[in-house]
């Protein structure tokens, strides 16, 4: 790979060890994936956040790294945390583990990371443009900034992240090349699907077929924002998409030649809908994977409107939305019912299974997976007005 | 004395006895970032320790949260002392790296067919060798 000599003089230690490091960490990632050379990035989102997912290992890491100055290069902001910082003791989420989820979000502010912990930052006006480059490590913010916004990016981890935001570079290989964005696979989608579960069903059952390839979908009309996200967090959740097209509605559709062709239908979809609903009598009903938009908490807020709910609620949104949802009144009519908004955190990475839940109902193919994957639950699945009054 | 030479991940010189997995290794959940023994069910390493080893192994698998406990396993004094993937991968490079463990992969011959447990060898990750005494 070559280097720019500004970059080798970092590589060499000239500007501190952090920066030493982290072109250490590129220039490997580089040679493993046969990258010519690095590229500069307009924003970094670092994932390894929550310390459920973490530990020690991790706070130990990022704390070295703020023993050595590590300082970020450009705007970055971070994956969701364990706990709502503000509202951990209402969550229930033990002391010992706000401890430490706390000092992981110190070191992160340290190296002056801005304090957003979201999977879903273009709900907040974290929108890189067609073709902007970019490091981003949450998998459904991945899937969401290369195929809706039309910019490159790498499904990055935690570590190389991080590495892309001390420099402010990043490899040049795999989805920032043009010749590595072509679709190879056509979807016709025959299904109508409709709600957030129906596109979160959709997604999941694809993304295990897919693995990961690019698919491109035809057939699929005024698709809003809000289930995009979801139809993208359920195929990078359940396979590895990082980047699909949408005839007709995301900013660039490039499908290669030959390549192969699929049909969804309306029997798949409803029988993948009926196989992700596992369990009944939730403990807790999740909404918000990836984060809720303010419009989806005004739909809860309006279901909930007068309401008494018999289980638990959390409504999982980034913290500027929640800011904008108590202005608005909704987080009040939420609360009001028996539920919570929840800030900067979500279902997949607090610490569901320490904390006593067993069953847990959500509306996101993502969830789906992960609830039962890593958080051990029993999953209820279902459209919004079906999970969120279960008894 | 026999050189065989592979491609740089990690800088750096070790000398030491050489472990072999067969299997991929997962360092979250399978490896005791406290005692560096391998504690996967059914792994080719159960059970046994790879503190101070030359750890050869085809290349690593599970969470990126592995290459922070490669970083745990050093400051506990219970890190391989040199690495050799068939082919990396970032989990084990970016835990080579932050963790200053010598590794390299790619090597020209197979190191599973010439090399075995408890082998003196020397790891000159600076000039991507491996050397054998």
């Amino acid at each position: 790979m070559q280097l720019t000599q500004e970059q080798q003089k970092m590589s060499d230690g000239e500007f501190g060890e952090a920066q030493a490091q982290a072109m250490r960490i590129l220039v490997a990632l580089g040679k493993i994936y046969k990258a010519e050379n690095l590229i500069s990035i307009s924003s970094a989102q670092v994932s390894g956040v929550s310390y459920e997912t973490i530990g020690d290992a991790g706070l130990e890491y990022l704390q070295d790294y703020v023993k050595k100055n590590a300082k970020v290069k450009v705007l970055t902001f971070l994956n969701p945390a364990g706990m709502d910082r503000d509202q951990w003791q209402k969550m229930s989420v033990p002391a010992v583990f706000a401890k430490k989820q706390i000092q992981i979000l110190d070191a992160f502010k340290s190296m002056g990371i801005t304090m957003s912990c979201t999977c879903a930052p273009y709900h907040i006006g974290i929108r890189p443009k067609v073709g902007e480059h970019i490091a981003w490590a949450e998998s459904s913010a991945v899937a969401f900034s290369n195929s809706v916004l039309g910019a490159r990016t790498n499904r990055e981890g935690g570590p190389s992240a991080l590495a892309a935001a001390i420099t402010g570079l990043t490899p040049n290989y795999g989805l920032h090349l043009d010749e590595n964005r072509f679709a190879d696979i056509i979807i016709n989608v025959k299904a109508k699907p409709k709600t957030t579960a129906d596109f979160g069903a959709m997604g999941s059952y694809l993304g295990a077929k897919l693995k990961a390839s690019i698919p491109a979908f035809t057939n699929l009309k005024q698709v809003p924002e809000i289930k995009l996200k979801t139809l993208g967090a359920s195929m990078a959740a359940t396979g590895s998409t990082a980047l699909f097209y949408i005839k007709g509605i995301t900013p660039e559709y490039k499908v290669n030649e030959g390549a192969e062709k699929i049909n969804f239908t309306q029997e798949e979809l409803i029988s993948h809908k009926k196989d992700l609903n596992i369990g009944e009598k939730p403990d807790l009903v999740t909404i918000g994977c990836p984060h809720a938009s303010l419009e989806e908490i005004k739909e809860v807020a309006q279901f909930l409107n007068g309401k008494k709910i018999a289980h638990k609620l959390w409504v999982c949104t980034a913290k500027k939305t929640k800011e904008l949802s108590d202005v608005q009144g909704f987080t009040k009519i939420i609360e009001t019912a028996g539920g919570l908004v929840v800030a900067d955190t979500c279902m997949v990475v607090s610490p569901l299974n320490q904390m006593g839940f067993k069953c847990t109902a959500c509306n996101s193919g993502k969830a789906a997976k992960y609830l039962a994957s890593l958080q051990k639950q029993k999953v209820v699945f279902g459209d919004i007005e079906d999970i969120i009054l279960a008894k | 004395m026999q050189k065989v030479k592979g491609r740089t991940i990690s800088p750096g010189v070790a000398e030491g006895e050489v472990l072999i997995s067969k299997d991929a290794i997962s360092f979250l959940g399978g490896i005791n970032p406290k005692t560096g023994v391998c504690e996967e069910p059914n792994h080719s390493l159960y059970g046994k320790c790879i503190s101070g080893k030359v750890l050869i192994f085809p290349q690593g698998k599970g969470s990126t949260v592995g290459s922070y406990v490669m970083l745990q396993l050093k400051k506990n004094n219970k890190a391989p002392i040199a690495i050799i993937n068939l082919d990396a991968e970032p989990i084990i490079a970016v835990g080579a790296i932050i963790s200053k463990i010598p590794m390299i992969d790619k090597l020209e011959k197979n190191p599973f067919t010439f090399l075995k447990d408890g082998q003196r060898v020397k790891l000159d990750a600076e000039k991507g060798m491996l050397i054998l005494q």
